[in-house]
């Protein structure tokens, strides 16, 4: 069930209604004057006041954002998968949440130039992208409910690092940093091997989700037609660590290993020492090191680590892990199974590192996700899309904020004095990842204009029923 | 792309185009499996008609019980055998002692196999009216081919897959030797079969056609495509019969406001259509008073201690955490609806539940999603509570949640100590609880717990009516749970005759939602 604080309206109520804060000063509302340019968001205006002690998304810096940042013709440009408008955009669900946290869904929008108003008009605090339906889904109420359902919409997967909880230490709940970040990075690298050696798909967007996670979106034509059952067994297919709470082990996987899985585990065993044993440290205390040792078959050897460690309290997690083969090797235990044992440590990696997806994201057709390039409410951050060619580089805690764009903006036309039309995204820190998003929709409209080209040659048929 | 030239209407079906060329003859049946791509065309009577569709209908309903109780693809072929005897054999060619059709005799495999192909077609017309029969009768016409697809002989089975014209690429020697190793570690081989497995070939297919196998990681996958072993091909015949039939049924839906309009029909498919029930608990029979007066908010700690497990589990986290999430508000929600809590009820419990937020934040979060299951909001749909199919099935959970079956998610050893909170500490009855978990038979288990906790109870009421003091039948439902053991501990306090016959459940009807 989509969670939704209210019904939704059948059209976007007037701002009266809502009660939108718009920008006191008149200049902002003149902002657009409709260009012919593809990028229109040159700034005509001064700088952008920045009240002092403002939150770090406040109404009046979204807005700003909104008209002067956002870079809608490519975001136009990746959902409509061609610079003509068609249905892939005209028929796109988009969810809006509006500053007094009502939520708007079922908005559609034919052009880009319309969702650009729309978005400037309502200063959603945030939105999130849909599937495409069969229909309008503004007509939905029209139409019999058989008849709208939604033939298509991007493969996504949503990693969090909330359900590393149990096995990081560095940070919990909201708070990221660095060493967590890790976890992201390798996940993100596990899972492109996936994507893309396994599963054939060529178009993988990954975004930051703004506070502590990450988003991938697959863009593949192949991939936006997948149906539910379809996308359930790419889901059960990627995951290996699965479990609730109470569950216990969570790693329970077959011999001999598949192929995915095995490679995972070998990009996987390198970072193991830097990252989890040296980084988290997780064993350290001893009570924290029996999570470890109910995730080892042998009970003699187990008891054998647990009176070693007893001695030495305090253990680095480095000297626990090297224990255990140490302390097989004597021969304490006669029945260990070394296999067995080897078996169990892989498993063990393969716990603390492989990717922790959530599998209800990715598993239906109409699930509503984040935009990319939305701002996360409480940090203030972009969600910018993750570069794949350098992935060690990202770091999350750079990542541009509203705020210091703006002020970015301001202090690039003070030294400039506004010479010649430059958008306002290139003067800011912004300009990396717009770029970044610019080549990766180039790919993807290039592709896409190859198989309509072989699709139009081989129909007569219009695409429509 | 969208040109805006007007489009020549297509109508789905031409009939002056459609029915030429097909002569209405009748049909030879050269094996016993049948993909049903073309439908029957010679005459038959009414009342074949009927009594076929009757007999059809009466194995489907078998099947779908059959996987109402979860029963594994042993047990479901060894309880169908006798079924499909009775009411549709269909025996393969290599069986004796018939006419061959040229001897103008009627031949007794063809009859089967006419039985059969009609039969299947007028279900269709049946059951494509609505998205919830079209797929009920998808999955049971499925679990139906696969069963005889198993039973057929290896050479008919290749006889009849070659018939139906796959282009299925089979490796190369040389494309199978240098991938040898991914090939057999992909398809999960034991080193023992090696040999035999990579000798019998493989052949890739779009990852797609085999979704199945992707989703049990039962195949390598290279570039979108996936390497299936020989002995897999049933899985790729199977997934295609599905794919085929799923599309049928979708034009059948689409043409039925079409059709010839023929008095003689209409009113039988439509009786089929209702016919095909299966034995559900149905919760809204139950009386929404216990004790005489509806049930409060206040008073749910109280009936804690009959609830199932999952139950149970749910409201302990609850009450422990001040907050439950998602899926956990889901299910319970939903069952305490079906206990007799009604909405304001409902809103005062959770609201009460929720004790460290505010009345803001409870108004902004929650309060939406408690009228949601309530059918108030949204598409005011009125969910019903879930099943322990439903919640074995859907939304398993992960990380820190505690919802779904706990005999299926729990670690076994936490599993033993939580029954150890519902004073089952019989080491008999954990055992077979064990044996129960690892034969994935988890409401069976859930079952066992109940008859030992209401041993005296049911001993009692047994005896007043004669018979053992065990469960009839397995308990399928949460709700039938709480309802039966609240009545065994509390005999009297509800309408005896009411709850009893809601509870067996058998042969009701169920609404359609």
């Amino acid at each position: 069930m989509k969670t939704e604080p209210q019904t939704d309206h059948p059209e976007p109520a007037s701002p009266a209604k809502i009660g939108v804060k718009k920008a006191e000063g008149g200049d902002l509302d003149n902002i657009f004057k409709d260009d012919d340019d593809a990028d229109f968001l040159a700034s005509e205006v001064g700088a952008v006041s920045i009240v002092p002690g403002s939150g770090p998304s406040d109404p009046l810096v979204m807005l700003a954002f909104y008209q002067r940042l956002f870079p809608f013709r490519p975001f136009f440009q990746w959902l409509n998968h061609s610079p003509v408008p068609c249905h892939d955009f005209g028929h796109r669900e988009f969810a809006f949440t509006l500053q007094n946290s009502a939520y708007l869904r079922y908005q559609s929008f034919p052009t880009m130039e319309l969702l650009r108003k729309e978005i400037v008009r309502l200063n959603p605090s945030r939105f999130e992208i849909g599937p495409v339906y069969n229909a309008n889904p503004r007509d939905r109420k029209t139409l019999h409910k058989s008849a709208f359902h939604p033939p298509s919409k991007e493969l996504v997967f949503d990693i969090d690092l909330t359900d590393y909880d149990e096995i990081r230490t560095c940070c919990d709940q909201a708070n990221i940093c660095n060493l967590c970040w890790n976890f992201i990075t390798v996940a993100i690298k596990v899972m492109n091997a996936e994507l893309r050696d396994d599963l054939g798909f060529k178009h993988v967007l990954w975004v930051y989700s703004g506070r502590r996670g990450a988003h991938a979106w697959v863009c593949d034509k192949r991939a936006r037609s997948l149906d539910d059952a379809k996308r359930r067994a790419v889901a059960n297919y990627l995951e290996v660590v699965r479990g609730g709470g109470q569950a216990g082990k969570k790693v329970i996987i077959r011999r001999p290993l598949h192929p995915h899985v095995s490679r995972s585990l070998n990009l996987l065993k390198d970072r193991f020492e830097n990252d989890i044993l040296r980084d988290q440290d997780p064993w350290r205390d001893n009570e924290k090191a029996e999570k470890l040792l109910q995730l080892l078959p042998d009970k003699i050897l187990n008891d054998a680590l647990r009176k070693k460690w007893d001695n030495h309290p305090n253990r680095p997690s480095i000297s626990k892990w090297a224990d255990i083969y140490d302390v097989a090797e004597t021969g304490i235990s006669k029945e260990l199974n070394p296999a067995r044992l080897k078996e169990s440590k892989e498993e063990v990696v393969l716990e603390y590192m492989y990717p922790r997806l959530d599998a209800e994201v990715s598993k239906h057709l109409n699930h509503l996700l984040k935009s990319p390039f939305c701002v996360h409410p409480q940090t203030g951050r972009v969600c910018v899309p993750i570069d794949e060619r350098d992935l060690e580089a990202f770091d999350p805690m750079a990542v541009p904020t509203v705020v210091g764009l703006l002020g970015e903006i301001d202090a690039w036309d003070k030294v400039h004095k506004r010479e010649g039309k430059t958008d306002d995204y290139q003067k800011t820190s912004l300009k990396p990842y717009v770029d970044y998003f610019k080549t990766f929709v180039n790919g993807l409209l290039q592709d896409e204009a190859a198989v309509k080209r072989e699709r139009e040659g081989n129909s007569e048929n219009s695409m429509e029923f | 792309m969208n040109r805006q030239e007007p489009v020549k209407r297509v109508r789905a079906i031409d009939s002056k185009k459609h029915w030429a060329g097909v002569e209405f003859k009748q049909l030879f049946y050269p094996h016993r499996l049948n993909f049903y791509n073309a439908p029957p065309t010679a005459e038959v009577t009414l009342d074949e008609f009927e009594q076929w569709a009757i007999d059809r209908l009466r194995i489907l309903g078998q099947i779908e019980s059959c996987l109402y109780r979860n029963m594994t693809a042993v047990e479901l072929d060894d309880a169908m055998r006798k079924p499909l005897g009775d009411f549709l054999p269909l025996r393969s060619n290599s069986a004796t002692g018939d006419s061959k059709p040229q001897d103008g005799k009627p031949n007794k495999l063809q009859e089967e196999r006419r039985k059969d192909h009609y039969s299947h077609y007028i279900l269709r017309l049946a059951f494509a009216r609505s998205e919830e029969l079209r797929k009920r009768f998808l999955a049971t016409e499925t679990i139906l081919f696969k069963l005889r697809y198993n039973r057929d002989d290896a050479q008919e089975r290749q006889a009849f897959i070659g018939s139906l014209g796959f282009d299925w690429e089979f490796l190369s020697f040389e494309e199978k030797a240098a991938m040898r190793e991914d090939l057999l570690a992909g398809a999960g081989t034991k080193s023992g079969e090696s040999k035999a497995v990579f000798e019998a070939g493989f052949f890739k297919v779009d990852w797609e056609r085999v979704c199945d196998l992707v989703d049990q990681k039962k195949v390598l996958l290279r570039g979108g495509k996936a390497y299936v072993p020989e002995s897999q091909q049933s899985s790729l015949v199977i997934a295609e019969f599905t794919a085929r039939l799923e599309k049928a049924l979708e034009l059948t839906a689409r043409a039925l406001p079409r059709l010839d309009e023929d008095d003689r029909l209409i009113p039988i498919l439509d009786h089929l259509s209702r016919g095909f029930t299966a034995p559900e608990y149905n919760t809204s029979m139950i009386a929404t008073t216990l004790n005489g007066a509806s049930l409060t908010a206040a008073v749910v700690d109280d009936l804690v201690q009959y609830f199932p497990m999952c139950m149970r589990q749910l409201h302990t986290t609850l009450r422990r955490d001040k907050h439950l999430l998602h899926n956990g508000r889901l299910q319970y929600n939903l069952f305490l609806k079906g206990v007799g809590l009604n909405v304001d009820e409902a809103l005062t419990f959770w609201r009460k539940a929720f004790s460290r937020i505010d009345d803001d934040e409870f108004q902004k979060k929650y309060r939406y999603n408690v009228r949601h299951a309530y059918g108030l909001e949204g598409t005011r749909r009125n969910y019903k509570p879930m099943s322990c199919q439903q919640i074995l099935t859907e939304r398993r959970p992960a990380a820190n949640q505690v919802h779904g079956c706990p005999y299926r998610e729990m670690a076994v050893e936490n599993l033993v100590v939580g029954l150890g909170t519902m004073s089952v500490s019989d080491k008999d009855v954990i055992r077979h609880v064990r044996e129960d978990i690892e034969a994935r038979k988890y409401h069976v288990a859930c079952s066992r717990v109940f008859e030992h906790i209401h041993a005296k109870e049911l001993k009692r009421e047994r005896e007043a009516s004669g018979g053992s003091g065990r469960l009839a039948e397995n308990i399928i439902h949460p709700n039938e749970y709480f309802t039966r053991s609240f009545i065994l501990k509390n005999p009297g306090s509800v309408e005896a005759t009411a709850a009893a016959a809601a509870s067996d459940g058998n042969g009701q009807s169920m609404e359609m939602d």
